[in-house]
């Protein structure tokens, strides 16, 4: 039994590159194996040209210094307070104690914790220790930053802010990052490339862009369709079974991009074959910095209407393509 | 009957049991504290796992620790003559305390070191610490209260044992005692030194887990 299979991936210096899947998908694993955590049985894992399966112990832990991770829960050290923890990596690496010290001051304020010099971990939010874990990350200088499920055990206001950092993260000092994610709205939000792992194999990758308006695997299907805003409640009562009865009929999944959003091209098909449509939802999300609206559709149980209906959006230059199974 | 004589006795005693408790646990931890994180480093989901060179120090430590300590006071005389050159006294009783002591705090080290949060120790070797950081800057650090709270508990445990030492030879409050207490039935004494061994008991404690507690960052 592999963990990991046929994965061949090439991440570009500079990119925001989310590796997505459900879990046990393999992607944890797969993010140890860029810095050799775990060391893979066979195949190659290349940084910068540099094959690690070559190096050397010594070589190997000099190599992590370049390639900093982060983590679901934030692994700090319990035992030793903000400043400390920062400077921890460079006192690993022999760094002088005092130029250790000013380097830790000045990634506090990139991280926005300057008044935390002397909190310990214990003392901070969730939000405020993956801050000082990001600080920590890049006390090192290093080129390539690894997240591990980091805002998994965050709220999604918290999320946000971190996913902003990480942002300006990369932008400010040219950090290639890899995001390890169960969460769609991550990727959106700021990769921009994606690469879509499922029971060890990489089933589908490309521009976050592309991804999202056409997925082709069932994988990716189901994670931008579990994409729902937070605060979606679950339906009650006699919603539920209208809902139950919705879930049945056949839908569309259309995704509008920046021009197709003027016209009212719903609005248009409903008049024109004078049909209602149901709108099982509808939204705006944020993909890369791009506003893309997002909306499903229940269409009439008239199989002819049907293939009429789609006929006509598609050729209104809308991104449709068919729905299975629940709707979250 | 409580003369000056009997206090001086017991005085002489406290220092002595101090002396044995106190050399006993440095010694012991010279010892348990290297084999306990060797115990940690190559168990199976150690960060140096060698299978070989567990078993053989588990193996040790469990043979040691089965051996009842006043049993084991007896089987080493021929052992701790060599060492010290006599068999009865404080000094002596210090070997049979030391070999008692190290497995038992070889154990408590690893039970405390197992209990450093993985993820930390995952964390660090993503830095770049070799094993040696892992253990001095991570392991040791992070399970520093753990390490004090156990520290203590053989500390007591190792009073207890010196105290029992006195019934082959060793010396102390245990020795006065046996001596008085059981061979010639002045109970007053013993109760004394009871007392004492119960006070020292709780200033050892007292102290290690106040000291425990102001290490611990964690609240």
């Amino acid at each position: 039994m592999d963990a990991l299979k046929d994965i061949n991936l090439t991440i570009g210096a500079g990119d925001i590159y989310g590796i997505i899947g459900m879990s046990g998908a393999g992607k944890s694993t797969l993010v140890r194996c860029l810095n050799f955590l775990e060391r893979p049985t066979d195949g190659q894992v290349l940084i910068e040209g540099k094959d690690l399966g070559t190096l050397n112990e010594k070589e190997l832990r000099k190599q992590r210094s370049d390639i900093a991770m982060i983590f679901q829960h934030f692994n700090l050290l319990m035992q030793k307070n903000v400043i400390d923890n920062i400077c921890f990596p460079l006192q690993i690496q022999g760094v002088k104690k005092k130029e250790a010290r000013a380097k830790a001051r000045e990634l506090l304020k990139t991280v926005g914790l300057e008044e935390k010099e002397k909190a310990y971990p214990t003392q901070l939010s969730g939000g405020q220790k993956q801050r000082v874990a990001i600080a920590r990350a890049l006390a090192s200088n290093p080129k390539i930053l690894l997240c591990d499920e980091a805002t998994s055990a965050l709220d999604p206001q918290t999320t946000a802010s971190i996913l902003e950092l990480l942002k300006s993260i990369n932008e400010q000092f040219q950090i290639t990052i890899v995001i390890i994610t169960h969460q769609m709205s991550v990727i959106r939000e700021i990769c921009n490339r994606v690469a879509i792992i499922e029971h060890g194999e990489l089933v589908e990758n490309g521009l976050v862009e592309d991804i999202f308006s056409h997925p082709k695997s069932k994988a990716a299907r189901e994670l931008i369709l579990r994409d729902v805003p937070e605060n979606s409640g679950k339906a009650e009562g006699a919603v539920a079974a209208q809902m139950e009865r919705i879930q049945g009929d056949k839908k569309l999944r259309i995704v509008f991009t920046e021009n197709s959003a003027f016209e009212p091209v719903i609005a248009n098909m409903i008049l024109q074959f004078g049909k209602p449509v149901n709108i099982l939802r509808a939204d705006t999300k944020n993909v890369g910095g791009v506003a893309k609206g997002e909306m499903i559709l229940g269409l009439p149980d008239d199989r002819h209407l049907q293939i009429d209906m789609e006929q006509y959006l598609t050729e209104h230059g809308l991104e449709i393509e068919e729905v299975t199974g629940d709707v979250e | 009957m409580w003369s000056s004589e009997v206090t001086n006795m017991i005085i002489t005693g406290i220092w002595e049991t101090l002396y044995m408790t106190l050399v006993s646990t440095l010694v012991g931890y010279v010892i348990g504290l290297p084999m306990g994180i060797i115990l940690t480093v190559s168990d199976k989901d150690g960060i140096k796992p060698n299978a070989v060179l567990y078993k053989i120090l588990d193996v040790i430590a469990n043979i040691v620790r089965s051996v009842p300590f006043i049993i084991l006071l007896v089987l080493l005389i021929p052992f701790t003559r060599l060492v010290v050159g006599k068999s009865y006294g404080s000094t002596a009783t210090i070997v049979p305390l030391v070999i008692a002591a190290a497995p038992y705090i070889a154990r408590m080290v690893e039970s405390s070191l197992k209990e450093v949060d993985a993820g930390v120790i995952e964390a660090a070797r993503s830095m770049g610490a070799s094993n040696f950081t892992i253990i001095t800057k991570v392991m040791l650090v992070e399970a520093r209260t753990s390490l004090l709270v156990g520290a203590t508990i053989t500390l007591g445990t190792i009073l207890g044992y010196s105290a029992m030492s006195g019934a082959v030879g060793g010396g102390g409050l245990g020795a006065i005692a046996i001596r008085y207490g059981y061979t010639r039935w002045q109970t007053d004494i013993m109760i004394v030194t009871v007392i004492l061994l119960i006070i020292l008991f709780q200033i050892f404690q007292t102290v290690g887990m106040k000291l425990a507690d102001k290490f611990d960052h964690r609240k």
